[in-house]
C-alpha cells in the first residue's frame, strides 16, 4: 500500500536505520559498556565496590545535595516562571537572561565564581575567616554550586508552558471567588504539573550528575566532599575501573529509573493528558 | 440602580483605554457594550468585574463603593471570550468550582453542590456532558458551560466578554437568541461586550456605543439606530450614504441617509430625485441591495424590498431615479 504522503520504502528504511544506528552508537553501547565493565569481576565484587566507605559517603552526599537543591529550585522555578509568564514588569528580559546564565556558562567557570566569592582570597574570604566559617572545600560549597548549575532547569520547563496557557483560567478562578492560594493549588498547579514533573526530573538528574562546578569547589576530600561523579573520577584515576564503572552504573540506573517513572506516570494519566493537551479554545 | 460607573479613566502605558466613561445600569437590564476593537469596551467590563483597577473614577454596586471590594465580594459572574474553562477538570467540576472554593462556613454540602450543578446543566440543556472534559465539547457547548459556571455562584451581575466572538455564524445566531430568552427568564443584570452591531441590536435592552475610550451614545436599539448621536454611531450601526450640500441659509451641511430610506423609480418624482445607474444588484436576502453610481459620480447604496424589486423588474446597467424619503442624521459644518 502506498499513497501520496508515503515515502518510498528505501527512504523510510534508511531513515529508520540512521536513527537506530545513532541510538545504538550513542546510547545503548555506552550503557552496555558501563554495565558490562561494572560486572566484569562478578556480582560480588560489584556490590563490594559499591559498599566501599568512600563510595557510600559519596552516594550520601550526592543524595543530600539533590534533596536540598531540587526542592529549592522547584520553589524558585515555579515563582520565577509565574512572574515571567503572568506579569509584565521592568527588567523581565533581564531576569530571563539571568536564569539562563548557568546554562550558558561553563560549569567549571560557575565553580570558580564561588571560589572567587567564598575562597580564602575571595571577596568574602576575609570576613568568613574572621567569623571562622568555611564554605569552599566543604559540602556547603557543593550544595551551593549544585543549586547554581541546576536553577534554570525547572523554570526553563515551566515558562513556555505557563506562557502558552495565559492567565484567563486564573482570572476565571478569582471571579468565581477562589483565593490566590486556592487558585494556584486547584488551577495553576494542575495545569503545569507535567512540565513541573519533567523539570524536576531534569533538575534531579543534573544535580546528581553535575561534575565541573562541583569539582572546582570540592577539594576532593575522600569520604567528605566527594559526590558520586567525583568519586567515579577518583576511582578511575586509581585504575580501579570495575569500581569506577560500578559507581557509574548507579548514575545510569538513576537515569533509567527516572525515565521509567516518567513513562509510568504518563501511562497512568494518559486520558487526562489527552484532555489537557488539547487547548480548550 | 444596580451599577453606577462615573468618570472612569484607565491608561495602559501611553494608551488611553478609557477616557472619562460614565454609565448607569438598572437592575435586570441586558446591556451591550458595542464598539470597534480598541474602543475600551472590554477594559470597562474588566474594571466592573474588578479584574482591572481604574486610574481614577468611581464604581458603585447597589450604591456601595466597589473600589475597595475584592473581586470575590463583588458577586459578579464573568464569562470570558475564550471561555477559560479549567481544562483539567470535567464539566461538572468546572461548574462546581465556585461553590467548592467558598470558605468552609459558607460552602454548601457536596449533595447540595451536586443538585445545584445538575440544575444548572439542565438549565443550559447540557445535562449529559457532566463527565466530559472541555476539550471534548464544541464551542457553543463550552460557551454555555462557561455561563453555567459563572451562574453557579448566584452573581448579582453577569458580565460577558464577546460571548459569541469565537463561534461560527449559525451557532452565533442560535446562541444569541438563546441568551435573550435566558435573560428574560432569569432577569439577572447583564452586560455583554460585542463588536457586532447586529448582535447588539438584536439582543440588548440598551446599547452603549463606545469609541476611543469614550461613550458615544447610550440608548435603546431603536434610538441608536434611528437617532444616532454622532457620525461615528451612525456609521458603526449600519451602512449610510453621505451627501454634501448647503442648507437654505447657505451653510455647508452633511446629510446622512441609510440605504433603506430611498424610493427607487423609473421616472423622476420631483426635485430631490437623483439620477443614477445600477452597477450591481444583490437580491439574495430579505431585501435587495443595489450599488448605484449617481450622475455626479458618487456611489450610492440603496436597499429596497423584494416586492418593490419584483414590481420594478430592475436590470443591471439601467438608469433609475432615487429619492430620499427621510434623513437619519444632519451635520452642520462649523
Amino acid at each position: 500500500m502506498s499513497n501520496a504522503r508515503t515515502e518510498p520504502a528505501v527512504v523510510r528504511w534508511s531513515l529508520i536505520g540512521i536513527a537506530l544506528a545513532y541510538l545504538v552508537l550513542f546510547i545503548f553501547m555506552p550503557l552496555f559498556i558501563v554495565f558490562s565493565t561494572a560486572l566484569e569481576k562478578g556480582i560480588a565484587y560489584y556490590f563490594h565496590s559499591l559498599t566501599d566507605v568512600d563510595t557510600i559517603a559519596a552516594i550520601k552526599l550526592t543524595l543530600i545535595t539533590a534533596l536540598i537543591a531540587v526542592p529549592l529550585n522547584l520553589v524558585f522555578g515555579v515563582a520565577a516562571s509565574w512572574v515571567i509568564a503572568k506579569f509584565d514588569f521592568r527588567g523581565k528580559s533581564l531576569l530571563l537572561t539571568l536564569i539562563d546564565v548557568p546554562l550558558s556558562v561553563s560549569p567549571v567557570i560557575s565553580g570558580l565564581i564561588f571560589v572567587l566569592l567564598f575562597g580564602l582570597q575571595g571577596l568574602f574570604g576575609p570576613w568568613l575567616r574572621a567569623h571562622d566559617i568555611k564554605i569552599i572545600f566543604t559540602p556547603i560549597a557543593i550544595v551551593i554550586a549544585t543549586i547554581f548549575v541546576t536553577f534554570p532547569m525547572v523554570a526553563r520547563e515551566l515558562i513556555p508552558v505557563m506562557k502558552a496557557q495565559g492567565s484567563e483560567e486564573e482570572e476565571a478562578a478569582i471571579t468565581l471567588g477562589a483565593s490566590g492560594w486556592k487558585t494556584f493549588w486547584y488551577v495553576t498547579l494542575p495545569n503545569i504539573k507535567w512540565g513541573l514533573l519533567y523539570g524536576i526530573i531534569l533538575c534531579n538528574a543534573r544535580a546528581m550528575g553535575e561534575f565541573g562546578a562541583v569539582s572546582v569547589v570540592s577539594g576532593h576530600i575522600r569520604g567528605l566532599t566527594n559526590t558520586l561523579p567525583l568519586q567515579i573520577e577518583i576511582l578511575y584515576n586509581d585504575y580501579d575501573f570495575t569500581a569506577a564503572f560500578a559507581a557509574a552504573s548507579l548514575l545510569a540506573f538513576l537515569a533509567l529509573f527516572t525515565l521509567v517513572i516518567k513513562t509510568l506516570v504518563e501511562y497512568r494519566y494518559r486520558a487526562e493528558l489527552e484532555a489537557v493537551g488539547k487547548k480548550t479554545h | 440602580m444596580s451599577i453606577e460607573v462615573s468618570q472612569i479613566v484607565k491608561t495602559f502605558g501611553s494608551f488611553k483605554a478609557l477616557d472619562g466613561v460614565s454609565l448607569s445600569v438598572e437592575t435586570g437590564e441586558l446591556i451591550a457594550l458595542l464598539g470597534p476593537s480598541g474602543s475600551g469596551k472590554t477594559t470597562l467590563l474588566r474594571i466592573i468585574a474588578g479584574l482591572e483597577t481604574p486610574d481614577s473614577g468611581e464604581i458603585l454596586f447597589y450604591g456601595e463603593d466597589a473600589r475597595d471590594k475584592k473581586i470575590k465580594d463583588r458577586q459578579v459572574g464573568f464569562v470570558f471570550q475564550h471561555y477559560a474553562l479549567f481544562r483539567h477538570m470535567t464539566v461538572f467540576d468546572n461548574i462546581a468550582f465556585g461553590l467548592r472554593v467558598k470558605p468552609k462556613h459558607m460552602r454548601p454540602s457536596e449533595t447540595r453542590i451536586k443538585e445545584k450543578v445538575n440544575e444548572l446543566l439542565k438549565l443550559i440543556q447540557l445535562d449529559w456532558v457532566g463527565n466530559r472534559y472541555p476539550s471534548q465539547l464544541s464551542g457553543g457547548q463550552r460557551q454555555r458551560i462557561a455561563l453555567a459556571r459563572a451562574l453557579a455562584i448566584e452573581p448579582k451581575v453577569l458580565l460577558l466578554d464577546e460571548p459569541f466572538g469565537s463561534l461560527d455564524a449559525q451557532v452565533r445566531k442560535e446562541l444569541r437568541q438563546w441568551l435573550r430568552r435566558f435573560h428574560d427568564d432569569l432577569h439577572i443584570t447583564s452586560l455583554f461586550v460585542t463588536h457586532d452591531q447586529e448582535e447588539a441590536l438584536e439582543v440588548a435592552d440598551r446599547i452603549v456605543v463606545m469609541n476611543k475610550g469614550k461613550v458615544e451614545q447610550v440608548g435603546t436599539p431603536q434610538e441608536v439606530y434611528h437617532k444616532p448621536a454622532s457620525v461615528f454611531v451612525l456609521n458603526f450601526l449600519g451602512n449610510v450614504n453621505l451627501f454634501k450640500g448647503r442648507m437654505v441659509d447657505g451653510k455647508p451641511a452633511n446629510l446622512y441617509i441609510r440605504p433603506h430610506q430611498f424610493d427607487v423609480a423609473r421616472h423622476s418624482q420631483g426635485d430631490n430625485a437623483i439620477k443614477a445607474t445600477i452597477k450591481y444588484m444583490n437580491p439574495a436576502g430579505s431585501s435587495v441591495k443595489l450599488d448605484l453610481l449617481s450622475e455626479s459620480g458618487n456611489s450610492l447604496q440603496v436597499e429596497i424590498t423584494q416586492q418593490e424589486f419584483a414590481k420594478l423588474q430592475l436590470v443591471k446597467g439601467e438608469e433609475v431615479f432615487v429619492c430620499p424619503k427621510d434623513i437619519t442624521f444632519c451635520e452642520y459644518e462649523i
